[in-house]
């Protein structure tokens, strides 16, 4: 595997083996010394061309712990002001010699157009509405730490599900894995259609809600406001948002997610946020060991491989 | 090497191992995954019984230390399991197999990530020879001569040497 663009070009084989793999890293994570030496040598950039520093340090976070070297592109302070092509910019890293980009464009596509102009290995870090693979890794990673298997588990997505890469990462991560998925939203914030996608959808949170495992919320983006597509927060909340009553509607043991940066008070109230069973802080903590898992399988494997000399015994 | 041969290495290992250390004080076993599992957990139900000491049981996978990764397929085995503080004790490294010594050179930096034991010895159920690197063990089993592309395979039931798979 050169690149990591998308959930649906791994399979449930593909998503497993970057689950288990993740158990070990998780475990170099809570040692005095994070770190092992796997990928010393290799560099990764980060070109994130959308402003995420949670994601961005995650990544780099994770490549630091494998011994690898990073480099960020940071847009604002860069060529790009000068009106440089995306391909310009690309070679010209790649002409330092590096193993990795991780990109982060508001456009869908642009990790792929990438893959396709660089020998290094390219990872999805977040493409326009498309897709955030490791986003959806890690909230499939932090479920099956507490559900064991997602199999046959019931999970609302809840929010903007219409501009959310997120949602659509984890709907083809969470029904590969086996689960049941209901879309929660207003009709203006679902895609117009949707023709071919393995969910339900409901207008009615407070009829999901106890049919639920996981209660997966999304951030509401100011900005939709503006758009007109919801008519104002507080109404959204009063709909829409995890509140105090609604979260006393899931059952014992269901879980609470959320990718970040929350809105407290609005699709998530602030108590509910800081409740035992919302596992928030643990999905940060673990998109570093599954980022690090993605890393190692990308660029800790030979490129082709050798006639297999079985072990060293 | 039948069953009684493993058993009777064992035994003996375990006298060495508390004989060298004056007791079993200050002293872990750790066995590198995957095939020193197993006979760490002999080794240390062998202290038991001779000492009356029951000795945690570390595991460690090194496959993120080894030196050849990205030229053949490294992948961990088993989540390694430090159930204990290594500083300044003596830890006991145990493994099945000793042939080139690159997997216990991998162990030796995996371990100097949990801490700084104060001594690490080797124990190992089959010294195979064709050392590449500066490393000998402190506890054998048996002394097996072997042609480099042998494979040796050790069990509880005893040691097969096969052809290496090509």
């Amino acid at each position: 595997m050169k690149d990591l663009l998308t959930i649906s070009a791994l399979g449930e084989a593909g998503i497993t083996e970057i689950l288990e793999l993740t158990d070990h890293f998780v475990e170099v994570n809570r040692r005095a010394i994070p770190k092992v030496p796997a990928l010393r040598g290799k560099t990764v950039v980060s070109l994130f061309y959308e402003d995420s520093t949670r994601t961005r340090l995650s990544f780099e976070t994770a490549a630091k712990r494998l011994g690898a070297d990073t480099m960020t592109f940071s847009v604002a302070t860069s060529s790009v002001k000068k009106g440089e092509s995306i391909r310009d910019t690309v070679q010209t890293i790649d002409a330092f010699g590096v193993d990795c980009f991780v990109v982060r464009h508001k456009s869908s596509g642009v990790p792929h157009q990438i893959a396709g102009w660089t020998d290094a290995s390219v990872v999805n870090g977040g493409d326009g509405w498309h897709a955030h693979p490791t986003q959806a890794l890690l909230d499939a990673y932090t479920l099956r730490t507490h559900l064991g298997s997602l199999r046959g588990r019931h999970i609302a997505i809840v929010g903007d599900i219409k501009h959310s890469r997120v949602a659509r990462s984890d709907i083809e991560c969470f029904t590969a894995l086996g689960a049941t998925v209901t879309l929660v939203a207003p009709p203006t914030l679902l895609p117009p259609s949707l023709e071919g996608w393995p969910v339900q959808v409901s207008h009615d949170l407070d009829a999901v809600l106890p049919t639920v495992d996981v209660c997966a919320l999304l951030r509401i983006q100011l900005e939709r406001m503006t758009d007109g597509l919801i008519p104002s927060l507080r109404e959204y909340t009063e709909f829409f948002g995890l509140t105090v009553r609604r979260a006393a509607l899931l059952r014992p043991g269901a879980l609470i997610t959320h990718p970040g940066p929350m809105n407290r008070g609005v699709e998530i109230a602030p108590e509910v946020a800081d409740a035992s069973n919302a596992v928030i802080t643990e999905q940060v903590a673990n998109g570093v060991a599954v980022r690090m898992a993605v890393l190692f399988l990308l660029l800790g494997q030979p490129s082709q491989l050798p006639p297999l000399s079985e072990g060293p015994e | 090497m039948d069953r009684g041969d493993i058993r009777r290495a064992i035994k003996r290992m375990a006298h060495e191992i508390i004989e060298r250390n004056h007791g079993l004080s200050g002293v872990e076993i750790i066995g590198l995954q995957t095939g020193g599992v197993e006979l760490a957990a002999a080794i240390a139900d062998e202290l038991a019984d001779i000492e009356g000491t029951v000795l945690p049981v570390g595991t460690l996978d090194v496959a993120f230390y080894r030196d050849d990764i990205g030229i053949r397929p490294v992948l961990p085995e088993e989540v390694t399991n430090m159930p204990f503080d290594i500083d300044g004790r003596i830890v006991v490294l145990v493994d099945d197999v000793l042939f080139t010594g690159r997997t216990i050179r991998a162990a030796l930096d995996a371990l100097g990530d949990y801490g700084r034991p104060r001594a690490v010895q080797l124990a190992v159920m089959v010294d195979r020879g064709h050392r590449e690197l500066p490393i000998r063990p402190d506890y054998v089993g048996r002394n097996l001569p072997t042609r480099r592309d042998e494979l040796v395979n050790v069990h509880s039931d005893g040691v097969d040497l096969g052809e290496m798979v090509k």
